[in-house]
C-alpha cells in the first residue's frame, strides 16, 4: 500500500525533505469519481478524450513537481517585497517558473479555443490548480484569480473587451486581480466606498483605496488587469449600487500593446502569517482610467461569477496543502525511530509509523485529502454540466447543484486542509514546530483558506440562507437522494461501516435541511447560529459519499472485475472509506444536534457583557 | 534531415515490476510510459533535426497491444509521426530480435540518422542500438553526451571510461545518447493537443516483411536461465567529521587511482 500511496509521475527530488510529487494516480481517480469521463461524452468536449486528460495530468504533474515546487521554500523565506519605487519584487525563480507556465499554455486549459484555450472541462483544470497549489500555493493564487476573471469577462464583457483582453488573460500573459475589500468593507461589500465617475467619452475614472489585494502589483508580467468593485456616482447604497470596473495597470493602446502607466499604485505590501510570496497589497486609485464591465449597478452579480469560480478554486487549496503535508509526514514517519513495538527486534527502535496513534493521524490526513479533493472536483463537474450538459433540464439542475456545492467545497475543503496540515505537523513531533522541517509552512499557508474569498462563516450563511432556505431545501434534498442511492449499492460486509455511517449522515442532513429551510423565516438567528455546523454536516456527508463512490469504483474494477488495477487496491480504497466513515463521517448525528440547538446557547456571551447585542 | 528515434514504452515507474517465468520477461500488462532514458533521445533528435534545417522526426517503437501512451509523449514534445510494431509473435523477443524489427522500421521511416538511448531502464542490455547499426550497415556513435550536426555529418562528444572523445561521423548513422545529455523540454498543452492528430501507424510483422520465426520467442537466441536477487549494498564506511574528512577522501581517491 505504501508504494501506491505515493504513486506519482515524477522522479525528481526537488528541495530536500519537502519535495512534492504529484499524486497522479489519486488525481486521475478523483477525476473519475467526479464524473469527468462522463463529461467527456458531451459534444462540447468531443475534442478531448481520456488518454489526453491523463497525459495532461501526468505532464503538468511533472512540471509542478520539477519546475514550480523548487521555488516554494525560497518564496516562503524571502516573500514578495515592495521596492522604493512602488514596484513589487517576487522571490528568486518566480518569474521564470511563471513564464514557463504561461508558455506551456497550462492556464488556458479550460477556456474556449477561440481565445487560445484548450476547451477542457473546469473539473480537469482544477486538478492542475491543485497541483500548482501543492507545488507553490503563494504563486498559484495568481492564476486562480486570472482564471476567475476570464470567466467574468466571458460571461459579462462586451465583444471589444473580450477580444482585447481575453487572449492575453487566457494565456496568463496578463494576469488579473479581484479587488473588493476595503478597510470598512470586508464581509459586507455593500459598505464599500471606492468611487467611479463616468467621462464624456463613456470611459470611467476610479478613485479609492482597496486593501488585501492579492497579486495586485508584481514583476511577473508586462501588465496587470485589475477588476475593481466600485460605486458609480449617484448609485444607490448597499450591494445594489456596485459596479465592476476593469482597470489595467497599463491601458492597452489601439495595437493592443500596453501603453502608459495608469494612475494607481501599490502603497504597501502586508506582512502576514503565510503565503509570504503572494503580495497582499494596499492599492490606491487616483482617477485611474477604467472600463465598466456588465451592467451599471449590476456589479454584485457580475463579480459573483468570478467569486464562484475562485471560491471553488480556493477550495482546492485544501487538498493541495494537505497532500503535500501528507507526503512530508509520511516520509518522516517511516524514517523517524522512536520507542518500540512488540514486534521490534531487541536493541532496535520502531519507525513511528508503526505506532497506532501515528498511523491514525496519517490515515486521517490521507482520507481528509482524498475526500476534500473529490468534493472540490465534483463541484466543478457540476459547473461543466451546467454549461455543456445535454438538455435544458439537466443544465438547470446542475446549475443549482453547483450553487449548492460552492460554499461547501470552499469552506469544508479549506477547513480540512488546515486540520490536515496541523495533524501532519503533529506527526513530526517537536521538529515539526521548527521551520527547518518545512511542514510549518504548510500550516501557515493553509490558514488563509478559511479566511479569504469570503470567510468560512460567510460561506455557511450563504449555504443555509441563500442555497437551502431560499429554495426550500430542494437542491439539497436531491443531493441527499443521490447519496442514498450510493448507500444502497455498497458491497457488504466490505463497506459495512461506510454504509452505516453514510446512512446515518444522510438522515441527519435530511433532517437538518428540513429544519433550516423551515426555520429561517420565523427565527433567522437560530439558523445563523447553526449555519457553520450545517455546512460541516453537509461537508462530512459529501466527503463520506465521494469516499464511498471511490471505494465502489475500485471494487468494481478489482482484478477479475476487468479494469486491470493493482492487487489490493479495492481493499485499500474500502479501508480508507471505512476509516473516514468512523473518524469523520460519524460526527453527523452530533452536528445535527448543534445545527438545531438554536441561538439560545449563545446568550452566555451576549448577556454577560453589557453593551453587546 | 529526417531522424528516427527509438522509443521504448515501459511500465510506469510507480508500478511494481513483475517477471514472468519461464523466460523471465518483464510483465507488461499495466499501462506503459515513455522510458526515461529515451526522453533524452527524443530531445536530441528534435534538436538535431532543427539544427539541420528541419525535417521529420519519426518515433519508432515495438510494444504489445498497440500501446501508444509513450509515443504520444514523444509526439507532444514535437516529433512528427510514429511507427509502432505490435504483434503477438514478438512476445519474448531478445535484443537481436528487437534490433531486427527496429531496423526494419528505420528503413520504412527513411531516416538518415537513428537516435536511441544507451540503454533502457528496464532491460539494461544496452545492445539493441549497435545490433541495429550492424543490421542496417550503418556506423554507430555511442555514449554521446553532446551532439551537433551540419545535416550531412554528426559531431559528437563521447563519454568513455577514461574521459571523453570527439568524433565526426558521416550519415547515415546510429547514435546513442547518455541520460542527462540534454535538458529535456516539457510538453506544452498545445503540444499535447496537436499530438492527437499526428499519424501513428501500427504495423504487424507481415507489413515489414519480417519472418516471424526470426523474432519473438521463436527466434530468440538469448535465454535467461535463472535469476538471483542482488546482494544488498553494505553500509559503506562512515567517517566522523573531525575536520579532516577531505584528507581521507583524497587518500581514498588516490588509492583507487582516480587522482
Ligand atoms: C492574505 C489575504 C488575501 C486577500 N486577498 C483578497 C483579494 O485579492 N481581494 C479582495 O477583495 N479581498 C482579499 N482579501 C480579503 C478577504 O476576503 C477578507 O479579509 C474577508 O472577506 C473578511 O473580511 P474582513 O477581513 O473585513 O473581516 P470582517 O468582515 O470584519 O469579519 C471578521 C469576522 O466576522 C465575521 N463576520 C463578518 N460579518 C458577518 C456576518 N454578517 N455574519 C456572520 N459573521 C460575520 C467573519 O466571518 C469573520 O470571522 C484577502 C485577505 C487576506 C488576509
Amino acid at each position: 500500500m505504501a508504494e501506491r500511496l505515493m504513486a506519482g509521475g515524477s522522479t525528481s527530488e526537488g528541495a530536500g525533505g519537502s519535495s512534492y510529487r504529484a499524486p497522479v494516480a489519486d488525481i486521475t481517480e478523483a477525476l473519475q469519481v467526479a464524473g469527468v469521463w462522463d463529461l467527456l461524452q458531451l459534444p462540447d468536449f468531443a475534442h478531448v478524450d481520456r488518454p489526453t486528460v491523463e497525459q495532461v495530468v501526468v505532464e503538468f504533474g511533472r512540471f509542478a513537481s520539477e519546475v514550480i515546487s523548487p521555488t516554494d521554500a525560497a518564496g516562503d523565506s524571502a516573500g514578495s517585497r515592495r521596492d522604493d519605487r512602488g514596484g513589487v519584487v517576487t522571490p528568486t525563480g518566480f518569474k521564470e517558473a511563471y513564464g514557463r507556465y504561461v508558455e506551456g499554455g497550462w492556464g488556458s486549459l479550460q477556456f474556449p479555443e477561440r481565445y487560445g484555450g484548450g476547451g477542457f472541462p473546469w473539473a480537469v483544470a482544477v486538478a492542475l490548480q491543485e497541483m500548482f497549489a501543492s507545488a507553490n500555493m503563494a504563486l498559484s493564487i495568481n492564476p486562480v484569480l486570472t482564471q476567475g476573471a476570464v470567466e467574468l469577462l466571458l460571461q459579462w464583457g462586451d465583444d471589444r473587451q473580450r477580444d482585447t483582453y481575453l487572449p492575453r488573460m487566457v494565456s496568463g500573459y496578463w494576469p488579473a486581480t479581484m479587488e473588493l475589500t476595503e478597510p470598512d468593507a470586508g464581509s459586507d461589500l455593500g459598505a464599500l466606498t471606492t468611487r467611479a465617475t463616468e467621462q464624456p467619452d463613456g470611459t470611467w475614472r476610479i478613485s479609492g483605496t482597496k486593501i488585501f489585494a492579492t497579486w495586485a502589483e508584481h514583476d511577473l508580467a508586462d501588465n496587470i488587469v485589475h477588476f475593481v468593485l466600485a460605486r458609480a456616482a449617484g448609485a444607490p447604497a448597499g450591494t445594489k449600487g456596485l459596479s465592476v470596473f476593469l482597470v489595467p495597470k497599463r491601458p492597452p493602446g489601439p495595437s493592443g500593446e500596453p501603453g502608459v502607466a495608469n494612475s494607481l499604485r501599490c502603497a504597501r505590501v502586508e506582512e502576514k502569517l503565510g503565503i509570504h510570496a503572494s503580495p497582499t497589497c494596499v492599492m490606491e486609485y487616483d482617477d485611474a482610467a477604467g472600463e465598466l464591465v456588465g451592467a451599471l449597478h449590476g456589479g454584485f452579480r457580475v463579480m459573483l461569477t468570478m467569486m464562484n469560480m475562485a471560491r471553488v478554486s480556493i477550495g482546492a487549496e485544501g487538498p493541495a496543502v494537505a497532500e503535500r503535508a501528507f507526503q512530508q509526514a509520511y516520509a518522516y514517519a517511516r524514517e523517524r525511530l522512536q520507542g518500540r513495538r512488540p514486534s521490534t527486534p531487541p536493541g532496535e527502535r520502531a519507525p513511528i509509523i508503526e505506532h497506532p496513534d501515528v498511523a491514525r493521524m496519517l490515515l486521517q490526513v490521507r482520507t481528509l485529502t482524498l475526500a476534500s479533493r473529490m468534493v472540490v472536483y465534483a463541484a466543478f463537474a457540476q459547473r461543466d454540466l451546467a454549461r455543456h450538459g445535454a438538455g435544458e433540464a439537466e443544465r438547470r439542475q446542475a446549475e443549482a447543484r453547483f450553487g449548492l456545492l460552492v460554499p461547501i467545497a470552499k469552506a469544508w475543503a479549506t477547513d480540512q486542509g488546515f486540520l490536515a496540515t496541523s495533524l501532519a505537523l503533529q506527526v513530526h513531533g517537536g521538529s515539526g514546530y521548527l521551520e527547518e522541517a518545512k511542514v510549518a509552512q504548510r500550516l501557515r499557508d493553509a490558514r488563509i483558506g478559511p479566511i479569504y474569498e469570503g470567510t468560512n462563516g460567510i460561506q455557511a450563511i450563504d449555504l443555509a440562507v441563500r442555497k437551502v432556505s431560499r429554495d426550500g431545501g430542494r437542491a439539497m434534498s436531491s443531493l441527499c437522494d443521490d447519496v442514498m442511492a450510493t448507500v444502497k449499492v455498497l458491497p457488504l460486509p466490505e463497506l459495512g461501516p461506510t454504509a452505516q455511517a453514510l446512512e446515518e449522515a444522510h438522515g441527519a442532513l435530511t433532517e437538518a435541511t428540513a429544519w433550516v429551510a423551515e426555520k429561517y423565516t420565523s427565527s433567522p438567528d437560530d439558523v445563523l447560529a447553526g449555519a457553520a455546523a450545517y455546512l460541516q454536516l453537509a461537508g462530512v456527508t459529501l466527503g463520506g459519499w465521494v469516499m464511498a463512490k471511490r471505494a465502489l469504483v475500485a471494487w468494481r474494477g478489482r482484478p477479475g472485475g476487468g479494469a486491470g488495477q493493482q492487487e489490493g487496491q479495492a481493499e485499500v480504497a474500502a479501508g480508507e472509506s471505512n476509516f473516514f466513515a468512523l473518524e469523520t463521517l460519524s460526527d453527523a448525528p452530533a452536528l445535527l444536534r448543534r445545527v438545531t440547538a438554536g441561538s439560545g446557547r449563545l446568550t452566555p456571551l451576549w448577556s454577560s457583557r453589557p453593551g453587546l447585542a | 534531415m529526417d531522424v528516427a528515434v527509438c522509443v521504448k514504452q515501459v511500465p510506469a515507474p510507480d508500478t511494481p515490476l513483475e517477471l514472468e517465468p519461464p523466460a523471465y520477461h518483464l510483465r507488461r500488462s499495466g499501462s506503459l510510459v515513455l522510458d526515461e532514458p529515451d526522453s533524452f533521445g527524443v530531445e536530441t533528435a528534435l534538436r538535431l533535426s532543427e539544427q539541420s534545417g528541419g525535417g521529420e522526426v519519426v518515433v519508432i517503437s515495438m510494444a504489445p497491444r498497440g500501446e501508444t501512451a509513450g509515443l504520444r509523449t514523444a509526439l507532444a514534445l514535437g516529433a512528427t509521426r510514429a511507427l509502432l510494431v505490435s504483434d503477438e509473435a514478438l512476445a519474448g523477443s531478445d535484443a537481436l530480435g528487437t534490433a531486427r524489427v527496429l531496423a526494419a522500421l528505420v528503413r520504412r521511416a527513411g531516416a538518415a540518422l537513428v537516435v536511441a538511448a544507451t540503454e533502457s531502464s528496464d532491460g539494461y542490455s544496452g545492445t539493441v542500438p549497435v545490433q541495429m547499426a550492424e543490421l542496417l550497415g550503418y556506423p554507430a556513435v555511442t555514449f554521446a553526451k553532446h551532439v551537433e550536426t551540419d545535416g550531412a555529418r554528426i559531431f559528437a562528444e563521447r563519454q568513455t571510461d577514461f574521459g571523453s572523445e570527439e568524433v565526426e561521423c558521416p550519415l547515415p548513422a546510429v547514435l546513442t545518447v547518455t541520460a542527462g545529455a540534454v535538458e529535456v523540454r516539457y510538453p506544452s498543452l498545445k503540444g499535447i493537443m496537436s499530438a492527437k492528430s499526428k499519424p501513428v501507424e501500427i504495423l504487424a510483422l507481415t507489413d515489414l516483411g519480417i519472418d516471424p520465426s526470426t523474432v519473438g520467442r521463436a527466434g530468440a537466441r538469448q535465454e535467461v536461465i535463472s535469476l538471483e536477487e542482488a546482494e544488498h549494498r553494505s553500509g559503506g564506511t562512515v567517517v566522523a567529521g573531525d575536520g579532516r574528512g577531505h584528507e581521507l577522501i583524497v587518500e581514498l581517491l588516490e588509492k583507487r587511482g582516480v587522482l
